[in-house]
């Protein structure tokens, strides 16, 4: 079972901007923010070659891979058409102006 | 409450781009019904020709499967004609009886091929060349008989007769003009083309006017009679004598017709309810007959049925290229030329080398070229941009040079690589990948090569292949959008131009207002406009707009280089290539402390670390900050370096003091955000050791002063830098690079380099702006000047705990 655990504050991210969660095993989660104070969570792993998408540019709720520019949906982890593949996305709420991660 | 109901005659290429245009900007508006005479889904007719030929199959054709129609929850009815409209009503009637109201509707009925009003043109065996049921009906033919005869010799005739000679027939065309294609082509190029396809097998008769066609015992056509007595065999006749719009079924209902159904710039009809879109209409008087003028129309059409009402369709300029292997043809805008123009041919007919240039007042207005199409496309774009020729009018003949473009093996012509052969060096990707993504998946721009490819999608030096392969692909439905009406990406309609227009004139200084103003289609653009808007409104109003770090690729938020494996890289300034012991130690210190893995001098003069953690980049900056060094921007849009030569200061040839000039131009400079990177160069002398001539802004020193030669560019493509002029002075150096500099950055597009902007505008208008005139190139100066008054070290912010809260990670305890 994965429990929430708190993370930041919200304002901790910037707008349209990520952070860098890192875990002890598993790899680097990337927390994004989008222009509406929407979050979401997804591995810091491009499906094309494993750019860290943490360092993206955030649009609507897409990411833009800094390494090649694939587009990756942020609900989901899934590339968008026509590129194809989909990393693991996660929980994420914001309660109070904070912000939790199930993991 | 329920939708309104939206109805389309007519399941054709303009008819269903269209529907699909509306449903990317409004989906759920419409109840959509699809009425198609064919009993097919909408597929990509002017691949018809390469099934005729044996290339592809009616299955790889298909553009929108059932599923397509299913899905997006259109009601699809196929093999029904309409037979009426009932406008009162609003409703349209099928033959088979089937009834339809509509709100909306939509005509694209196309056209039919225009069948010669002479006995016998109704026998079996006769037919024009329009659809698959003509095409399967010539492949069946072709199994049985022996003679086919094509009347008409143009582009639709020619094709034709190819696929039937591919298919083991005995082909004669037969046309009326002196030679082929005489509207486009000359009478040299015509023989030269008719050569060639005589090469093929084919047979001509020219200059003759067909009589009657006459039956045979079978009851099918037998034989062609022509006016002067003579007669061929023909099992089969094939109609391809031009195309008439089919507009009966519109102008029976009361619609106003004339040739064609009459639109205005909406591609509304007289019937406000009435939109009409493709072959079918009558637009300004004329009606098109290729596909790329009919999906500009579409996009048009969709725009305002889906209720929008932004845009409108004024006409296009067309180019025409014949699908016939082995054969290159190409065709654009006024070809024929006129009154007032002027033409430049080059004929080398035992090479089989044929182009035609028109041009009137110092503009390209249209051209032909046989044998050698590989410039094609970029006569096309520099007719379509109206760009001046005047300063490349003595060698536009010979094209646009490829000499110096990296990364495809030096091969410039798209027709003569092997599909094995690799177009982009970048992706790794074949021409036959290309060629076969365009016919499976249906594609007709570059832009959308580029997504499914991949190919050009990168560094780019590829792209004007990647056109030409496109072109012959898929002939006159290729156009490519004229430069400064392209719109940015998917995000608007507006091009760059019209953006950083509309933020000049109406001050816009923040991305809101720009994305608000100019209605966005996307709540906060994407990866494309955002860092270009964002340039926009620094460079424009240099100390109101306030920098959106976010809106900037990631290298320029974190002040290093991204690298493949998510580290960064750290390059410190040495003003004009100098450094000194007490910063040699400081970077060598700062190597050991942080581990940094790989140290390397660049091609900039100057000590690249790389391999540096996110995390480590704010200590480092302030390490090196406290040496006295400063961010040398090697991952901006931005001033990088100012490359220098020894010099007078110790080469025993040196003229001027290339070092200290060079430090001149680097302090004033500093911090400087342009359109894409900038990179100078100074040497002391025109032995040009500093390489100034592949430089944006290049200085060479002579006895007398200073050469400056700007637009140059050692990258992908090779361009050598351009003459501007001579001057005397450091100060003058400084006022004249400025200057060109921040014409550059005020007029540039965002990612166009000094090169790409130079070849858009021409070095005229440059001089004339930066030479001619002393008043505008000091102010052009003042404004460089002032932009930059308050640069400051992106590296300072290292002292700054907000701004690294980037850079520092957030760690779980597990
Ligand atoms: C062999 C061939 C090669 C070509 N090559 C090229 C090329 O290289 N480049 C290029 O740009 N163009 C080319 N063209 C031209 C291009 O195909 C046309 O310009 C384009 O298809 C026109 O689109 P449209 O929607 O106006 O008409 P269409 O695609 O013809 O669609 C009209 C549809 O409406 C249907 N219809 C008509 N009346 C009714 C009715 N009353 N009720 C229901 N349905 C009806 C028709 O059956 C047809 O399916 C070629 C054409 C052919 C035939
Ligand atoms: C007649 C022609 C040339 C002469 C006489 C000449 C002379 C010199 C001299 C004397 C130096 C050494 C400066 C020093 O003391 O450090 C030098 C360095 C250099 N020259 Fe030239 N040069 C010539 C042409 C060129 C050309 C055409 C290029 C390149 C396009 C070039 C590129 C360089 C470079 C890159 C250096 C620096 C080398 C280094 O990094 O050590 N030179 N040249
Ligand atoms: S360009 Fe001239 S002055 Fe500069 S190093 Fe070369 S030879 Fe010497
Ligand atoms: S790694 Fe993300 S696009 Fe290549």
């Amino acid at each position: 079972m994965s429990t929430f655990k708190f993370i930041c504050a919200l304002d901790d991210i910037p707008q349209l901007g990520s952070r860098v969660v890192q875990r002890a095993t598993g790899g680097d989660i990337a927390i994004f923010r989008n222009a509406e104070d929407e979050v979401f969570a997804l591995h810091d792993k491009c499906p094309h070659k494993s750019g860290p998408l943490s360092q993206g540019i955030v649009h609507g709720r897409k990411v833009t891979c800094p390494l090649h520019g694939w587009n990756i949906g942020l609900e989901d982890g899934k590339a968008v058409a026509p590129d194809v593949g989909s990393c693991r996305n996660f929980e994420v709420k914001v309660e109070d102006g904070q912000v939790f991660l199930a993991v | 409450m329920s939708k309104p109901r939206l109805v389309l005659i007519g399941n054709g290429m303009a008819g269903v781009r269209t529907i699909e245009e509306l449903l990317k900007i409004k989906p759920d508006h419409y109840d959509i019904t699809i009425f198609g005479a064919e009993p097919h889904p909408n597929y990509n007719r002017i691949l018809l020709s390469p099934v005729l030929a044996g290339e592809m199959t009616i299955q790889e054709i298909v553009l929108n499967e059932l599923d397509w129609y299913k899905e997006n929850g259109i009601t699809l009815h196929t093999g029904k004609q309409i037979t009426k409209i009932d406008r009162v009503k609003r409703k349209v009637i099928a033959d088979d009886g089937t009834e339809e109201s509509y709100d909306r509707l939509l005509v694209a009925t196309g056209s039919t091929p225009f069948m010669l009003p002479i006995p016998g043109n109704d026998l079996p065996g006769v037919i024009g060349y329009r659809d698959i049921k003509d095409t399967d009906e010539m492949i069946e033919t072709a199994r049985l008989h022996k003679h086919a005869v094509v009347i008409g010799g143009g582009l639709l005739g020619l094709e034709a007769a190819n696929g039937l000679k591919l298919r083991g027939m005995d082909v004669t065309v037969v046309h009326i003009g002196p030679w082929l294609l005489e509207r486009q082509l000359d009478e040299v190029a015509g023989k030269m083309l008719q050569k060639s396809l005589e090469d093929k097998g084919l047979k001509f008769l020219l200059q003759k006017q067909t009589e009657m066609l006459v039956q045979g015992e079978s009851g099918r056509v037998a034989a062609v009679r022509f006016k002067d007595g003579m007669q061929i065999p023909a099992d089969l006749v094939v109609m391809a004598a031009g195309i008439r719009p089919n507009y009966a079924l519109a102008e029976k209902s009361g619609i106003y017709c004339n040739r064609g159904i009459v639109v205005n710039d909406t591609m509304q009809t007289y019937d406000p309810k009435v939109y009409a879109v493709g072959e079918c209409v009558s637009h300004r008087g004329i009606a098109y007959g290729l596909v790329a003028p009919l999906f500009e129309q579409a996009k048009v059409a969709a725009n305002h049925l889906a209720g929008y009402g932004i845009g409108r369709y004024t006409g296009s300029v067309t180019s025409t290229k014949l699908k016939v292997t082995g054969i290159d043809l190409f065709s654009a805008g006024e070809y024929m030329g006129g009154e007032g123009t002027e033409e430049i041919v080059l004929n080398d007919p035992y090479g089989g080398v044929y182009k035609k240039l028109v041009i009137k007042d110092n503009k390209l207005i249209g051209g032909v070229m046989y044998g050698d199409t590989a410039d094609g496309p970029w006569y096309f774009q520099l007719l379509k941009d109206k760009r001046d020729i005047h300063d490349i009018r003595d060698s536009l003949i010979f094209g646009q040079n490829l000499v110096g473009d990296v990364g495809h093996a030096g091969n410039s012509k798209a027709a003569e690589m092997a599909d094995s052969a690799e177009v982009c060096g970048c992706n790794g990707v074949s021409k036959g990948t290309i060629v076969q993504a365009i016919k499976a998946k249906g594609l007709f721009t570059l832009d959308e090569v580029k997504k499914h490819t991949k190919a050009a999608s990168s560094c780019g030096s590829c792209a004007g292949l990647v056109e030409q392969i496109l072109a012959s692909t898929i002939g006159g439905a290729y156009t490519p959008a004229a430069l400064d009406t392209k719109p940015m990406c998917a995000c608007t309609d507006h091009s760059h131009k019209a953006v950083r227009e509309a933020i000049v004139a109406r001050h816009l200084i923040s991305k809101e207002a720009v994305f608000a103003g100019l209605e966005w289609k996307t709540p906060n653009g994407c990866d494309k406009c955002r860092p270009a808007v964002n340039y926009y409104l620094i460079s424009s109003f240099p100390h109101e707009a306030k920098d959106d770090p976010q809106s900037r690729f990631i290298n320029e938020r974190a002040h290093a280089n991204i690298q493949k494996d998510g580290t960064y890289s750290v390059v410190p300034r040495m003003w004009g290539g100098l450094t000194n012991p007490k910063e040699l130690r400081a970077i060598a210190d700062a190597a050991e402390k942080y581990n940094v893995p790989t140290v390397k001098v660049t091609g900039g003069q100057r000590i690249d670390l790389l391999g540096i953690k996110k995390e480590d980049l704010p200590g480092i900056w302030a390490d090196l900050n406290a040496a006295g060094m400063v961010s040398g921007h090697a991952y901006g849009k931005s001033i990088r370096t100012v490359k220098t030569c020894v010099g007078a200061e110790h080469c025993r040839f040196g003229t001027q003091l290339a070092m200290s000039m060079g430090i001149k131009l680097e302090k004033m400079l500093f911090d400087m955000y342009s359109p894409h990177k900038v990179k100078l160069a100074v040497s002391g002398c025109p032995r040009n050791c500093a390489e100034a001539g592949i430089k944006d802004v290049g200085v060479i020193g002579v006895d007398s002063g200073y050469e400056l030669y700007i637009g140059g560019n050692g990258g992908i493509k090779t361009e050598v830098a351009q003459f501007l002029c001579k001057v005397k002075t450091d100060e003058e150096v400084m006022e004249y690079s400025g200057a060109f500099l921040q014409l550059y950055r005020e007029e540039g597009w965002y990612l166009e380099r000094t090169c790409h902007y130079m070849e858009r505008v021409g070095l005229d208008y440059i001089k004339g702006k930066i030479l001619e005139d002393e008043e505008g190139r000091q102010a052009y100066y003042g404004r460089l000047l002032d932009s930059l008054k308050n640069a400051r070290d992106p590296w300072e912010s290292s002292r700054d705990e907000q701004a690294i809260k980037q850079f520092i990670p957030i760690k779980l305890e597990a």
